[in-house]
């Protein structure tokens, strides 16, 4: 049989102009109402559905988690305890969704992060966008830590970014951010104190500036964890 | 990251379909179908990965799901041949091409296409197809020299006897 030489550029640029030219067209015709209205359908579908749901068989797992998170943190925070919760920069929700998401994917062997750091600089203008608000990700080397890559996340009323870091011996620590959304809070206090919560399944450390939530979560000692949101802190 | 909603990727799929099918109509329904696949397999698409190789692969299966269901006649040859016989003659050319490139193998002209019309790499193309990249290349050799062949006879072509589709 007569094979076309892969190195017959010529011909081969030919052959590829003739068929670029069939149909070309098409490219140019108005697009058909069914065909229009089948891509918004898919496009509607795939924003409502949140990132993570993609990692199929986790996302029954994820949701479970976060339902539990959700009713354990409304259902168990009574007294003293909840009324310091209620004074905290994100409420109770912010700080265990983010000890959640610390706890369901900082185990991750192979999907811990959903952009790799290789892609920081894709990472960080896609979750910026998303966030609406220019993100960085602060260095922690100097800690001994690295940055593994980071997610987008649901949060209570909109999207939410979790960013992990891990040190030398595999430990990891996640910052997990998102913008608040209680107006009268923001009004209270653009900014907060680092406030310690344990009540997650990873401790803590969360505080609130410029309208803009942050947790720090690692199965840390306290004191560990305060220095690395201290640098986190100073840095953001 | 291809981050265009999926409408901006309708014209080069519905140009791809009316390639591939050589007929306007089930060209927009193999597109139809695909939208509708992506619809419900979000969440099989990984972000961050090309989505237009994506929505070809989608487009592919549903096209060789298509061919399984339907007998070969049903894409017969000798029909088409005689509805394109009368058109005039400024579009001959663009014809014949249509014509011979339904002649080629359907898995071949599948990679002539994405090549040629998508400029999908040969790594792109062999994950779209699930085939190996030495597959690619050796189809896309025998799907240019076939087609070369064919245009070489491309006059007589519509009265030649019919030719089935292979497979």
């Amino acid at each position: 049989m007569n094979h076309a030489k892969p190195s017959d550029d010529k011909h081969w640029t030919l052959q590829r102009d003739a068929l670029r030219a069939l149909h070309r067209e098409v490219l140019d015709e108005p697009i058909p109402p069914a065909l229009l209205a089948a891509a918004e359908r898919a496009d509607r579908r795939r924003s409502d559905q949140a990132r993570w749901l993609r990692w199929g068989g986790m996302a029954a797992g994820l949701l479970l988690a976060f339902a539990a998170g959700w009713l354990a943190s409304g259902q168990w925070a009574p007294g003293a305890h909840g009324r310091v919760m209620a004074r905290s920069p994100q409420g109770p929700e912010f700080v265990h969704a983010a000890a959640v998401a610390h706890a369901v994917y900082a185990p991750e062997k192979r999907h811990p992060v959903e952009v790799a750091a290789a892609e920081q600089q894709h990472l960080v203008q896609w979750l910026s966008r998303r966030l609406d608000r220019p993100l960085k990700v602060p260095d922690l080397s100097a800690e001994g830590y690295t940055l593994v890559g980071g997610r987008l996340l649901p949060g209570d009323t909109g999207p939410r970014a979790q960013f992990m870091f891990e040190d030398g011996a595999g430990q990891r620590v996640t910052l997990y951010l998102g913008a608040r959304t209680d107006g009268a809070a923001v009004a209270q206090a653009g900014e907060s104190a680092f406030r310690f919560s344990a009540d997650g399944p990873v401790p803590s450390f969360y505080w609130i500036e410029g309208g803009f939530g942050y947790a720090l979560t690692g199965p840390l000692p306290r004191e560990s964890l305060l220095r690395l949101a201290t640098v986190v802190y100073r840095q953001l | 990251m291809d981050t265009r909603p999926l409408v901006a990727h309708i014209p080069s799929l519905r140009r791809y379909a009316r390639a591939l099918t050589g007929d306007a109509w089930a060209a927009d329904d193999l597109v139809q179908d695909t939208l509708e696949r992506a619809c419900l397999k979000w969440r099989l698409w990984t972000v961050g990965t090309d989505l237009r190789a994506w929505l070809f692969t989608l487009m592919h299966n549903v096209f060789a799901n298509q061919l399984r269901r339907a007998p070969p006649h049903a894409l017969d040859i000798d029909a088409l041949a005689q509805d394109l016989a009368g058109a005039d003659t400024s579009q001959d050319k663009t014809l014949d091409l249509q014509r011979c490139l339904l002649r080629l193998p359907e898995d071949q002209r599948a990679v002539l296409l994405l090549i040629a019309l998508e400029d999908l790499s040969y790594a792109q193309v062999a994950l779209v197809l699930d085939i190996p990249v030495g597959t690619v290349m050796s189809r896309l050799s025998r799907a240019r020299a076939r087609l070369h062949e064919l245009m070489e006879g491309a006059a007589p072509a519509a009265a030649r006897p019919g030719l089935r589709r292979l497979k």
